[in-house]
């Protein structure tokens, strides 16, 4: 890769031209788990010598996960979250609360690098635009929460969510109205799961639905609770990985059979392979993957809603619309996965990316929820009607922490040393993940399943008998679940908190 | 618990493993679960280095 100081635009050739004598401008959209730790990374790896910026339309960092314990008032939303502003001076980050709208990789004819155009949402700064030039971008804009794919869905609407702090928070008020109801002796209907025919995050869904059971049974309030999951799943427990296979009992099992366990233990009955297509005030439709049109009864729904990009656009040097080499037609942005249509019998890993590079920009890279997959995991499956009913691929907490770290570790190595080689790479068909679903919020009756799986995307080649690494995946539930849910939620807020030694802990 | 359990009779819920009083003292057992804690954890770090290169 060359920096040419004179035009600041990169051009690409086959030499090493270690570039640390130039002051470079990376530029990180987004400070979720991905983008944050980019940023962290990126600045602690290059230091004062060169400029890290962090765009991002909310001046909080949330940790994600724990909205589950704030939707049934465990946590408050400011154990979830801290303000950037503060750690980023410390780290000599420069942060501007704003929104990006377009990327223009050409430049134009005021600035000859590539830039974002981008929005101020600070108080004071309102609605003000400018062009934020970069010699690198890392985009994690994570996901758009697309409640307008389902008509009546989301907060505001007919259902809740808790896919951020203050959504959860606002479940939480409508979750102690219920409660209040349930003393009364009224019985109270909750449905819970997935609020579009191709949402993902089954993850979350059902770790509400199980803290909910679980907050009941506290109050002793099972016998006035009728709680439903409702999910895209093929069979629940597939999670939008496929399922796994797990050692348990002797057997080997299916996580179909795990969270059905899970699910028949805490009195919650389940609709799977349901899309669910509009959502009325007590009343969500649903298509199923036999073609029938279904309705149900609710008190209380919490549905996770279909993700999306955040509709950037994309502008070439004199304006033209570049959209198409910058983003999928999903909004999530193109990188060096293999997009070629193919059967579900001939996906392989090697379609997923690796190094999270844009193939047309190979300055900007996608990070987290961000990047777009080249298709799912779980198989996709379609109703008589042409409904498409499958969950879209899942990317949780740990490979968009993990994608987070790789893409600064080799920016700042082409940064430091030159060249255009990727020495860091994580394939999801090669790196493993844990999710700790939690159970119930109690240090001394809690509970918490701790899912790990190796490799995330089933690699039917090299494990042709369960897709993956049988003795990496492990489905365990327990008070320990509980308690690591809770270390990881301290552990990860030190971490993104820039306390001491933040450096040492793993994504 | 029985008059519940068969009004469930061919439903999906009605199948399922249930744990046993057994497993239930186990999942909240202090001491199992300590052991678990750092079993887990070391099981969970390890998938995390192995997992990028
Ligand atoms: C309720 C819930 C529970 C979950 N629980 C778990 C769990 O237990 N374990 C697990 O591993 N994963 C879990 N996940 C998934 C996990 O939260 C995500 O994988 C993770 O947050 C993805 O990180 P990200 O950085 O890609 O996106 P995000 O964390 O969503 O961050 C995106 C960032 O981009 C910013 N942004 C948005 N638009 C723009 C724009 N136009 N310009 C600039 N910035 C923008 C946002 O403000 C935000 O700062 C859960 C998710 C949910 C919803």
């Amino acid at each position: 890769m060359r920096y040419t100081k004179k035009n600041r635009r990169f051009t690409y050739n086959s030499q090493a031209n270690p570039i640390q004598d130039i002051r470079m401008k990376i530029v990180v959209l987004g400070a979720g788990i991905s983008g944050h730790t980019a940023a962290a990374l990126l600045k602690k790896k290059l230091g004062r010598q060169h400029e890290v910026i962090v765009v991002s339309p909310s001046e909080y960092y949330q940790w994600i996960p724990s909205n589950i314990w704030v939707g049934v008032g465990r946590m408050s939303v400011e154990q979830v979250r801290f303000k950037l502003p503060r750690v980023y001076d410390r780290w000599g980050i420069v942060f501007k609360q704003a929104k990006a709208v377009s990327i223009h990789p050409e430049g134009d004819e005021e600035i000859k690098s590539g830039f974002v155009s981008v929005e101020y949402t600070s108080e004071g700064n309102k609605g003000k635009k400018e062009k934020v030039a970069y010699d690198f971008l890392v985009n994690a804009t994570g996901p758009k929460l697309n409640f307008e794919a389902t008509p009546g869905l989301g907060p505001g609407k007919n259902s809740l969510s808790v896919c951020s702090c203050d959504h959860a928070s606002h479940t939480w008020d409508e979750l102690k109205k219920a409660i209040g109801l349930m003393k009364q002796g009224k019985k109270q209907r909750f449905l819970i799961g997935t609020g579009h025919p191709k949402a993902t995050c089954q993850g979350a869904a059902f770790e509400y639905a199980l803290n909910l059971a679980f907050e009941f049974k506290q109050r002793k309030l099972s016998h006035l609770a009728d709680i439903t999951w409702i999910s895209n799943e093929y069979e629940v427990g597939d999670f939008g990985m496929g399922g796994a296979f797990i050692k348990r009992g002797g057997y080997i099992t299916s996580t179909k059979v795990f969270t059905e366990s899970v699910l028949a233990e805490n009195n919650i009955s389940w609709i799977k392979r349901a899309g669910v297509i509009k959502v009325e005030p007590g009343l969500a439709h649903y298509e199923t993957l036999d073609g029938s049109s279904n309705s149900v009864e609710f008190d209380f729904a919490m549905l996770i809603p279909a993700f999306a990009g955040q509709g950037m656009k994309g502008y070439g040097k004199n304006g033209e619309d570049i959209t198409s080499r910058l983003f999928a037609a999903s909004g999530f942005m193109l990188v060096d996965a293999d997009y070629t249509p193919k059967p579900f019998e001939e996906w392989s890993v090697s379609d997923w990316p690796e190094r999270y590079q844009n193939p047309s920009y190979p300055n900007i890279y996608a990070t987290g929820i961000a990047f777009a997959p080249p298709h799912s995991i779980s198989k996709p499956m379609k109703s008589p009607e042409g409904t498409e009913i499958f969950p879209s691929p899942p990317r949780t907490g740990m490979p968009s922490g993990v994608i987070g770290k790789i893409v600064a570790e080799n920016i700042s190595e082409i940064i430091k040393h030159g060249g255009t080689n990727h020495r860091h790479l994580a394939n999801m068909g090669r790196m493993g993940a844990a999710c700790i679903v939690s159970a119930g919020y109690s240090m001394t009756r809690g509970l918490g399943a701790t899912m790990t799986v190796s490799p995330i995307v089933p690699d039917w080649e090299k494990y042709p008998d369960w897709g993956r690494d049988i003795n990496a995946t492990v489905g365990e539930i327990g008070l320990a679940g509980h308690w690591i849910k809770i270390f990881l939620h301290y552990m990860f807020l030190h971490k993104a908190k820039g306390y001491p030694f933040w450096w040492l802990l793993p994504e | 618990m029985s008059e519940k359990r068969i009004t469930k009779a061919n439903r999906d819920e009605f199948y399922p493993p249930i744990p046993t009083s057994g497993t239930k003292f186990w999942r909240s057992n202090f001491l199992y679960q300590m052991f678990k804690f750092f079993r887990l954890n070391l099981k969970i770090m390890r998938i995390v280095v192995k997992g990028h290169s």
